[in-house]
């Protein structure tokens, strides 16, 4: 103890696998696909499906045979349940990737510089890859996204205040409504402004209405999220604002909404990314217009989900090729405003 | 204090109980009346969203009565000027009900499994790091926009979820639903619960992993120190807890997959029959069939599209409901 040694001691992992249990994994594995690729030659059936299952199928009974060997029945049920476990995870996680390769792989083809310069007023979905662009889908989106940043952003707040910090007699109710209103079906919400302010009011597609309809979408998620945020925040912080004489007003908007600042904008950046992609609701309120139009309470507006879509349902191959470079770039938006999300609640929790 | 009989008192007076009370300053009245109307507003919206559909689709709503929902012809009718006949037509979303059930229903199925084995291994099985990443890659894939889902389905998936209806029409065609006289597997209601499915994933994922990480630690490690093997102590302990969980998360699912758009309008034939059959490439839901008629619609139509919306909408309200009940009661925080 009073002596320091020279050799320094490396603290025993006991749980990590030792080489030799790898080594029976590897060969387990090994043995599953030998299995699988033989039972597949022997037998009629084919396909890669064929081979999925009948491996996964070897992998179980071997691993079941060895853990009885080792240590009897109930080890035998815990490595079926492992391996199961295992192949839900993987079969969830599968479509991600997929989906992400498909995206890189195919929106490759349709990107190039011209995509944010241009618009699609001269050219029509089916003209070759290189020309027309997708600034006017860009700046519609922005728009119509800020739009429904502008309401959402103080209601949804206002929401979390009020059930957080107010805690009035309604503070049930709301909770449970807010929560209804975030399964309220995309498509629903644009009907809505459809029939409250388009058909009665307006009468014309216009981006102020795709603003309206997403804003529904958004509250919720800015409410619920930064209802989470405000729960954090340790009561010690209001009640030392309150023994210093603040009133509630000057307690919540100068220590405890600053406290909890980097939550919030978390909130308000998961909010935008719920909404970006929204396409059902923009098909029915904005139009959807090929030129760049930074006006919002005149004339349709383009928005990213509905050039996607029309190249979509155009259905030819530029057209679709547009689409799917369309989406790479929406996805890469979701994919920064996600990080950014991940990037401010980590920083804010480490404090 | 009062003064009347001081002698008669002990030398120490104890002063007169004070009640304590905080007169609200004008500006934490303005602060508390702004923050409860912008907390009531999603009742206002709620609300509101209910008037107008409702405003809107009563016209189409008194003259088919209980008919909307239980027919399933929709025909618009035209008089001699060319203006819809409202008495001729008959509006009726039976067809598409069934169809947003059988989607929704089966997308619940496919999904419920995959998600709670996901969810286990991820609270019970996975190493640190790797639980970290899956925890972040499947909240970002319930953040996709449904028109990927949509147009990924329809070019990469649908192929082989095809090839799967075979395989299924081939060995389980005794069973009533995967039965079919003509072998049209394209576009079938099948290929649309697959994508629903995957859609729904990471919502009952994220529900049931949150409700089985607040399994109380005391049970799992008794059940542990009575020498439970992994399996059991989830048999004995984590399910029995989270199960009811699992049932609001799965509910979730389900309403998020009946409210589904465009990713059903992407891979789905879209017909207006009822259609049990779920190989069978023929089908629809609800609100696919809002946005497909919305386009050429007339007036009339269009009413009658409110009123399917606001039936849409009070369905899945009511899911939502019993779901969030259900999770919260549970100590989940819900979607």
């Amino acid at each position: 103890m009073s002596q320091t040694t020279g050799t320094k001691i490396k603290p025993t992992r006991p749980w990590k696998r030792t080489p030799k249990q790898q080594a029976l994994i590897t060969l387990n594995l090994l043995i599953g696909a030998v299995v699988s690729y033989l039972v597949v030659l022997a037998t009629p059936m084919k396909g890669k499906l064929a081979y999925l299952a009948i491996f996964f199928i070897a992998v179980i009974v071997v691993n079941f045979v060895e853990s009885y060997i080792k240590s009897g029945l109930a080890a035998a049920k815990d490595s079926i349940a492992t391996s199961f476990a295992t192949a839900g995870l993987i079969i969830a996680v599968v479509p991600i990737f997929s989906i992400l390769f498909t995206i890189f792989d195919r929106g490759r083809a349709g990107l190039n510089f011209n995509l944010f310069l241009h618009d699609m007023k001269a050219n029509g979905p089916n003209d070759p890859l290189g020309q027309g662009g997708l600034l006017h889908a860009l700046v519609g989106s922005g728009i119509m996204v800020g739009i429904a940043l502008l309401i959402s952003l103080p209601i949804g707040i206002l929401t979390a205040i009020y059930l957080t910090e107010i805690k009035g007699i309604y503070s049930r109710p709301i909770k449970f409504l807010v929560q209804a209103m975030s399964g309220v079906p995309s498509i629903v919400a644009g009907l809505f402004i459809l029939s409250a302010i388009v058909f009665p009011i307006t009468k014309s597609s216009s981006g102020l209405m795709g603003g309206f309809a997403l804003s529904i979408l958004m509250i919720p998620t800015i409410a619920r999220t930064s209802e989470e945020v405000l729960l954090l925040i340790p009561n010690d912080l209001r009640e030392a604002g309150v023994a210093l004489g603040g009133t509630q007003w000057r307690t919540i908007s100068l220590i405890v909404v600053p406290a909890a600042k980097s939550g919030l904008i978390t909130a308000t950046i998961l909010g935008l990314a719920r909404v970006a992609g929204e396409t059902a609701p923009l098909v029915l309120v904005s139009g959807g217009g090929d030129a760049v139009n930074p006006n919002p309470f005149h004339a349709p507006m383009g928005s990213l989900p509905f050039y996607i879509w029309k190249g979509f349902t155009f259905g030819t191959p530029e057209s679709i090729a547009r689409s799917w470079a369309g989406i790479f770039v929406l996805l890469s938006l979701i994919f920064l405003l996600f990080i950014a999300a991940r990037t401010l609640s980590g920083s804010g929790s480490k404090k | 204090m009062s003064t009347t009989a001081p002698k008669a008192k002990p030398p120490v007076s104890t002063p007169d109980k004070r009640e304590i009370t905080t007169k609200p300053r004008f500006s934490d009245k303005v602060f508390r009346g702004v923050a409860t109307a912008g907390g009531l507003s999603s009742l206002v919206i709620l609300g509101l969203i209910l008037i107008f559909l409702g405003y809107q689709g009563f016209q189409v709503l008194r003259s088919e009565g209980i008919g909307f929902i239980t027919g399933s012809n929709w025909q618009v009718m035209q008089d001699n000027a060319g203006n819809t006949d409202l008495a001729a037509s008959t509006f009726g979303i039976a067809a598409m009900l069934v169809g947003t059930l059988l989607c929704a229903a089966m997308a619940v199925v496919i999904a419920v499994p995959i998600s709670v084995l996901c969810a286990l291994y991820l609270t019970f099985y996975a190493p640190q790091f790797l639980k970290k990443i899956m925890v972040a890659v499947i909240d970002l894939m319930a953040a996709f926009p449904s028109i990927l889902f949509g147009m990924w389905g329809f070019f990469i998936l649908m192929p082989h979820v095809e090839y799967w209806g075979r395989l299924i029409h081939k060995y389980f065609s005794w069973i009533p639903i995967f039965k079919m006289e003509i072998p049209v597997f394209t576009r079938s209601p099948f290929v649309a619960g697959v994508v629903l499915a995957i859609m729904i994933i990471p919502i009952i994922t994220s529900v049931s992993r949150e409700i089985f990480s607040q399994t109380p630690l005391d049970r799992v490690q008794a059940a542990y120190a009575l020498g439970a093997t992994r399996w059991s102590m989830i048999r004995a302990v984590v399910i029995p807890y989270g199960k009811s969980g699992v049932v609001g998360g799965a509910m979730l699912g389900l309403g998020r997959a009946m409210g589904e758009t465009v990713a059903v309008y992407t891979v789905l034939n879209l017909v207006y029959q009822i259609n049990w059959h779920v190989l069978i490439g023929a089908g629809g839901n609800v609100a696919s069939m809002i946005l497909l008629k919305f386009g050429e619609a007339g007036p009339t139509e269009t009413r009658a599209l409110m009123a399917a919306g606001l039936v849409l909408f009070l369905l899945t309200l009511l899911v939502n409901s019993i779901a969030n009940t259900i999770v919260s009661r549970t100590g989940g925080k819900g979607r």
